[in-house]
């Protein structure tokens, strides 16, 4: 289909409404404790989370977009995401997702998807077969839901440490070689069994969103 | 390439809860939605506290509140007891309120949508009225006709009586521009007239109303401009169906 390069920037632009700008992706928290104060510690705490829940969602992603079975991949989605909170979170963003990609790039499988789960399937699975009716590859889905588990972070340590935003975007760039490969091997994995999707987690991200979600004041949902 | 309209017939729920649109997926008719922003502080909740207490009786309402970081609004209207809590949502922004009402509507299309459809099957009956406040933000915050049908800005004497006089998006194109606390004008010395007529200036045959939550009539002139509104609505809604 022509226009997919193009039609790659529309969806893996921030901007795209889905809700993401009230997430920071664990940033928040990490910034509460200290972990994240600067620049370089921003790019660490990026790097962490791509190759862990970057990965794991990346390879979602890839497999909706290859077409594999959406439930199937929402019930892989919910085995790989043990905290309550995260799965609350994936799901909400996946039925803001869903919004946006019906009317952008309307199909009968996200149609389907929406009857199937009213109140939102995990959002790299949505983002997905977006990424399909939109014409996109798998590949282009991996590296959309790649850059997006980096982008939500630095845009969000931006808002909290007003960290100049030169800065910021830079750190993304330099990790951008290290995007695409993660991005290669979660469309590696997708082409094998759905059992072998990578399951990468990591733990304090789990840990700290479920007391994220109990602080009666933050600037994130998430 | 698609065309829109022949996506819009083979996909009719691509539109869905779009303020665009006067109905629910279901064929009902949705209600109307109202919102209010201006600037922190300005009094939007202590406006939709006295809204829903006016109102209440004669409509079916909700409210959506959407905090900066904290849930103040809903716990606010929550502890006034103007209305029950199953209707009432606060909406998550991200520390950009304007982007949640503006830019990226879908959290509080979102929460339209569930209080609609909770409301519905718990059998409370279709809502009147959706009243969806601003986290407090700048002028040139203002609504997405995706979100709502009309919107309400309100600004106050005591932030300055030079802001009718500045203008930007939220005081020149609102539906309606509230100068609210008119009971402190002579402690801070604001030009009420002056107000007036820079309001006027800047939007034209556009209604100002200037209230005080502290006396009579306090919110009736809001809402009178809100059943207004309503009525309008209904009428345009029975003519679409
Ligand atoms: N004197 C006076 N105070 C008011 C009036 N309306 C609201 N307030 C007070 O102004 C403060 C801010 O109001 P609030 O509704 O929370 O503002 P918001 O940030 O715009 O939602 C509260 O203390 C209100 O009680 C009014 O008409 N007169
Ligand atoms: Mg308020």
């Amino acid at each position: 289909m022509s226009g997919a390069a193009a039609a790659l920037l529309v969806l893996a632009d921030g901007r795209f409404p889905a809700g993401g700008h009230a997430h920071s992706g664990g940033a928040e928290a990490a910034v509460k404790a200290g972990r994240v104060k600067d620049a370089a510690s921003l790019g660490a705490f990026c790097r962490g989370r791509l190759h862990t829940a970057g990965l794991t969602a990346a390879a979602l992603a890839a497999a909706a977009a290859a077409g594999h079975d959406p439930l199937a991949l929402d019930e892989a989605a919910d085995a790989r995401t043990p905290s309550p909170a995260l799965r609350r979170t994936a799901r909400k963003l996946g039925r803001q997702m869903m919004r946006a990609a019906r009317a952008t790039w309307p199909c009968p499988e996200l149609d389907a998807l929406a009857a199937a789960r009213p109140r939102g399937a995990h959002q790299p699975i949505v983002l997905g077969l977006a990424a399909r009716s939109a014409g996109l590859t798998p590949l282009d889905a991996a590296h959309a839901c790649a850059y997006e588990n980096i982008s939500g972070p630095a845009t969000a340590a931006v808002r909290l440490l007003s960290l100049d935003p030169f800065d910021a975007t830079a750190v993304l760039a330099r990790l951008a070689p290290e995007a695409d490969d993660v991005a290669r091997r979660a469309v590696e994995a997708a082409e094998g069994d759905l059992a072998d999707l990578p399951a990468a987690s990591a733990p304090l991200l789990d840990i700290t969103a479920e007391a994220h979600a109990t602080w009666p004041v933050r600037l994130f949902a998430s | 390439m698609h065309l829109d309209h022949e996506l819009d017939e083979k996909f009719p729920h691509r539109h869905t809860y779009s303020a665009a649109h006067p109905q629910r997926p279901d064929g009902t008719r949705r209600a109307l939605r109202i919102g209010l922003g201006g600037p922190v502080g300005s009094g939007k909740t202590a406006t939709v506290a006295a809204l829903c207490r006016t109102l209440r009786d004669q409509l079916s309402l909700a409210v959506v509140t959407n905090d900066i970081y904290t849930r103040e609004d809903a716990a606010y209207l929550l502890r006034e007891a103007v209305l029950p809590p199953e209707r009432i949502t606060a909406v998550e922004t991200g520390a950009c309120p304007h982007t949640a009402i503006r830019d990226d509507i879908s959290a509080n299309l979102e929460a339209v949508e569930d209080l609609e459809d909770d409301l519905a099957s718990q059998g409370a009956g279709p809502l009147d009225l959706i009243l969806v406040e601003s986290g407090g933000d700048n002028l040139t915050a203002t609504f997405s006709k995706g979100l709502t049908d009309a919107q309400i800005f309100v600004i106050d004497v005591a932030g300055g009586d030079d802001i009718p006089r500045k203008g930007g998006p939220g005081v020149s194109t609102a539906d309606l521009l509230v100068v609210n606390k008119t009971d402190l004008a002579p402690y801070v010395g604001s030009d009420l007239e002056g107000m007036a007529r820079d309001a006027k200036e800047q939007r034209g045959e556009l209604p100002v109303i200037f209230q005080s939550l502290r006396g009579e009539p306090g919110v009736g002139p809001v809402a009178d401009w809100v059943r207004a509104q309503l009525a309008d609505w209904t009428g345009k809604a029975a003519h679409a169906a």
